[in-house]
Parts: C-alpha cells; sequence; structure tokens
C-alpha cells in the first residue's frame, strides 16, 4: 500500500512519520503526475489558504477530484478539512468539495484559544482519544451521506463519507495511531473492491 | 480534561508552517497581499528591518493600533516583535491575540542579560539562534520555534547561510558523539544538558527552525531549505522590492518546489528589482543586529 501525503505545506513529515510506523510506503505528493502512483491521500494540517493556492497554481486540485471521485481514499486534516469541504463558511477560497460538509475556519479562536482534549470516537470503544486543536476548524454542517464520528462542545470534528474522512484536530502530532489505523483500514476497502470489481 | 497552553500546541502551531513563508508587513494592505500571494503567515511590525536599521535610535514594539489593523485583516496567523527581555511588551502582544511573538534582536534589547521567561505565556515564541547552543538556551526558556538570526535588513544571505551550517554541523557534531561526551559539549556550548541529549536522539532541534535575516530572492528561500531548515521569514526582501506580489508568490513557490531546479529557474524570471543589497563588511560591529542577544 502507497500512501500519498500532500507536501505543498504544513505538518507532512509527521504523517509520514506515523503511516510508516504502520507499515505504509508512503510519497510526499507535490506533483500532479504523482496522484496515479498512490493508494490513499493525506491533506495534512497547515495554511488552508497556502495549500489551495499551490494546489491550483501546480494543477493539483484537478487530478485530486478525479482520483477521489474514482474511489480513493482521501482524508483531510484541519487544513485539509477545510481544503475538503464542498462549502467554507463566509470564505471563498479555493477548495475541492469531495465531502458534503460546511467547513467553519478559525471557528474556535486565534491561538492562545488553541487546546487538547479527550474525545469519544465512534467506533473506537470505551478508551478515550487524546485530540490536539490548533487554530481549528469544526464541521458547522453535515450534509446527506456523512457519517460524524466525533463530537466536541457539541461541534462536529471527526466525519466520514464514503471514502473521504475529515478531522478537525492533528491525529499526526500525538502517539495515539488509531485515526490512521481507520484511514488505513478504508485504503484496504477500496483495494480489495478494486480487486474484485477487476475480476 | 482540556489544556490550553501546553508544550503540544506552541509547538504544534510551528509545526503548521513548515514548508511555508512568514512575511513582514506594516500595514493591512500588506497583509492581505502577503495572504494572497500564500503566505503561512505574516509578521505585524511598524517598519521592515531595512527602515530600522536606516532610521537608526531606539526601535520597539508595534503600537497595537497597527497589530489589531492586521490582525483583523487576514485569516492566516500573525506574529509580532517583542524586544530581547521586554516581557510587557508580549504580555501586551498575547493580549492583543497575535498567534505568535518573536522575541527579535530587530528590535533594540530591553535587558542584556536576561531574555524572556517564555514558559510563563500562553501564546508561543520564536526567537534567533547563530548556533546550536544559542538555540537550545531559547528552547529552555521555552521557545517553541527557532529561526537563524542571519543579518536583518541587508538582503545579504551570507549570514542566515553561516547560522543555518554551524547549527546543522553542531547537531552532526552531537549525534557522533560517545554519550561520556555530551555533558562537557553541553557545557562548552552553554546549552541545556537534557536538550543536548533530545538533539542527540532526534538527529536535530527539538522544535521547528526556520530560516531568517537576508533572504530575497526564490533561489536564497531554495538555498536555506536545501540547507536543512524547515521554512522561510522574509522580511524587507518583499516590500522594499520593485514588484513584491510577484516576489511574494515566487518565494512561496520556490520554498514548496526548494529541490526543483527547473522550477525555481521559472519563478525567478521577470521579478524585477530585487531589494538593494547590503555588504556585512560595510556595517560597523556595533550595528550588527546578530550580536543582540546572548
Amino acid at each position: 500500500m502507497r500512501v500519498g501525503v500532500l507536501a505543498l505545506q504544513g505538518a507532512f513529515i509527521e504523517h509520514e512519520k506515523i503511516l510508516k510506523e504502520l507499515g505504509c510506503e508512503t510519497i510526499q505528493v507535490r506533483k500532479k503526475e504523482q496522484l496515479e502512483e498512490i493508494d490513499g491521500l493525506i491533506i495534512p494540517g497547515g495554511e488552508s489558504t497556502t495549500i489551495g493556492k499551490l494546489m491550483e497554481e501546480f494543477e493539483l486540485a484537478e487530478g485530486i477530484k478525479k482520483r477521489a471521485k474514482e474511489g480513493m481514499p482521501v482524508f483531510g486534516t484541519c487544513a485539509g478539512l477545510i481544503l475538503i469541504a464542498n462549502d467554507i463558511f463566509e470564505c471563498s477560497q479555493p477548495r475541492l468539495g469531495l465531502m458534503n460538509i460546511v467547513a467553519h475556519r478559525n471557528a474556535f479562536g486565534r491561538q492562545v484559544d488553541s487546546f487538547e482534549t479527550d474525545l469519544d470516537v465512534k467506533g473506537l470503544g470505551d478508551q478515550p482519544l487524546r485530540a490536539v486543536f490548533i487554530r481549528a476548524p469544526y464541521i458547522k454542517e453535515a450534509g446527506e451521506g456523512v457519517d460524524v464520528l466525533a463530537m466536541h462542545d457539541d461541534k462536529i470534528v471527526l466525519a466520514r463519507q464514503g471514502n473521504i474522512m475529515a478531522a478537525a484536530f492533528h491525529p499526526e502530532l500525538t502517539d495515539d495511531t488509531r485515526i490512521h489505523s481507520m484511514f488505513i483500514d478504508l485504503i484496504e476497502e477500496s483495494l480489495n473492491s478494486q480487486q474484485s470489481s477487476a475480476k | 480534561m482540556t489544556d490550553k497552553g501546553t508544550w503540544t500546541l506552541k509547538k504544534g502551531l510551528a509545526e503548521m508552517l513548515k514548508g511555508g513563508v512568514i512575511m513582514d508587513v506594516t500595514t493591512p494592505e500588506q497583509a492581505k497581499i502577503a495572504e494572497e500571494a500564500g503566505a503561512c503567515a505574516v509578521m505585524a511590525l511598524e517598519r521592515v528591518p531595512a527602515d530600522i536599521r536606516a532610521a537608526g535610535g531606539v526601535a520597539r514594539m508595534a503600537d497595537p493600533t497597527v497589530v489589531t489593523k492586521i490582525v483583523d485583516a487576514v485569516t492566516i496567523p500573525v506574529m509580532a516583535k517583542a524586544r530581547i527581555g521586554h516581557f510587557v511588551e508580549a504580555q501586551i502582544l498575547e493580549s492583543l491575540g497575535v498567534d505568535y511573538i518573536d522575541e527579535s534582536e530587530v528590535l533594540t534589547p530591553a535587558d542584556e542579560q536576561f531574555h524572556i521567561n517564555k514558559h510563563e505565556f500562553r501564546v508561543p515564541f520564536v526567537c534567533g539562534a547563530r548556533n546550536l547552543g544559542e538555540a537550545l538556551r531559547r528552547i529552555g526558556e521555552g521557545a517553541a520555534m527557532i529561526r537563524t538570526k542571519g543579518e536583518p535588513g541587508t538582503g545579504n544571505v551570507v549570514e542566515a547561510v553561516r547560522h543555518m551550517r554551524m547549527v546543522m554541523a553542531e547537531i552532526r557534531l552531537v549525534q557522533n558523539m560517545p554519550e561520556e561526551e555530551l555533558m562537557t559539549f553541553a557545557k562548552s556550548i552553554g546549552a541545556p544538558y537534557d536538550l543536548v541529549l533530545q538533539v542527540k536522539e532526534l538527529g536535530r532541534l527539538p522544535v521547528v527552525n526556520f530560516a531568517a535575516g537576508g533572504i530575497a530572492t526564490p533561489a536564497d528561500a531554495a538555498l536555506m531549505m536545501q540547507l536543512g531548515c524547515d521554512g522561510i521569514f522574509v522580511g524587507s526582501g518583499i516590500f522594499k522590492s520593485k514588484d513584491p506580489e510577484a516576489r511574494a508568490k515566487a518565494i512561496v513557490a520556490a520554498t514548496t518546489h526548494y529541490n526543483d531546479s527547473k522550477l525555481l529557474a521559472e519563478v525567478s524570471k521577470g521579478l524585477g528589482e530585487a531589494m538593494p543589497g547590503l555588504d556585512i563588511s560595510q556595517i560597523p560591529d556595533v550595528e550588527r543586529m546578530q550580536e543582540r542577544g546572548w
């Protein structure tokens, strides 16, 4: 399994470290050609305006949309969540529109309001997940087909829609690898279904 | 349990800035240009370093009105500078809601002996360093991000290169050193021992390490990235050049694609004049900003 991490700007190395720990091959994706070489893509935390502009400038946006439509799993964390949303609250910045959600940027406030907390995550059992929120967004509205996986203060912070996953927090900044494992399961599912349809 | 102002959160924001360009701005209009060009953060200032250098006198924290206007103008993180040792300027900046404080040698130091105790703040700090010892002393005081000092306001990258090479060389030295030599090494560079141990284990600084001080072209930014830094500060280099918008955009692209020489050639085309440069040997020792702090 080869997982790409979008490496235009932000915390891509941290995602790679965890993916490698979990036995995946990883590549840093900076060019559109590389999108054909991967089985799944993580869009990391960073500045969503910066990543969005670079994605358009270097023509990665169309490629990501095409691959996601074909069923390739895509996981956006923090800035990545904003970029994969269909809609961004009061904002016209570039986006991929892969998930039926409205993202709210910097929704918890500035850096002095950034926080860590324990989350109950659907499908992860009783053991809470320590989650790091840095100038974080949340999902203001989740539309049809979106499965809400975790909330904090009545706000949606983790969700899935088919092959697309989004987290408002940074699973790459803690030692708990369960969220990445969830994403790897998604990739395995998609690889298996491709194999069976090829038969 | 919910916690704020933790080390993970302070260090974490710097991780999110990696591979990006942080630009000095003095007005909300400039801040918008920087954001539009793809800056991952802006540094709110009253004057850019080149103008501070030209004006002489005492350089202080920016007027809170300027900082607040810039905070309101953009959605990306906003940093601001406090004088070395001036913890009240830092308290004021924290209360204004800035996302990172630069305890900076660009301003006139307020304390020649002691830097700010950065652990006491909820807002994270970035500090300048010329070598490993200086970087680890600042981290020991609570800095969650390090940058080279370089020589600000010169448009001359030579000092940033010197400082980055120095830090990298000392990290390699620590990595190859047997454990029993580390305490003596820590003593010789004046660094906290536990942080020297961390450097040996990690093979890098325990926090994000940016380049700053003299970066003026896309090639300068890519040079610093290839030397191993995590991202770029551009001070006077953008708004002291002929075409700030084009140059800002080109430096952002060069920082992402720092290993792609064809692309670097492409983005370096037709940017107009860079800021006028200063030869370091023409600057009297007492006017070298990098000598401020210890």
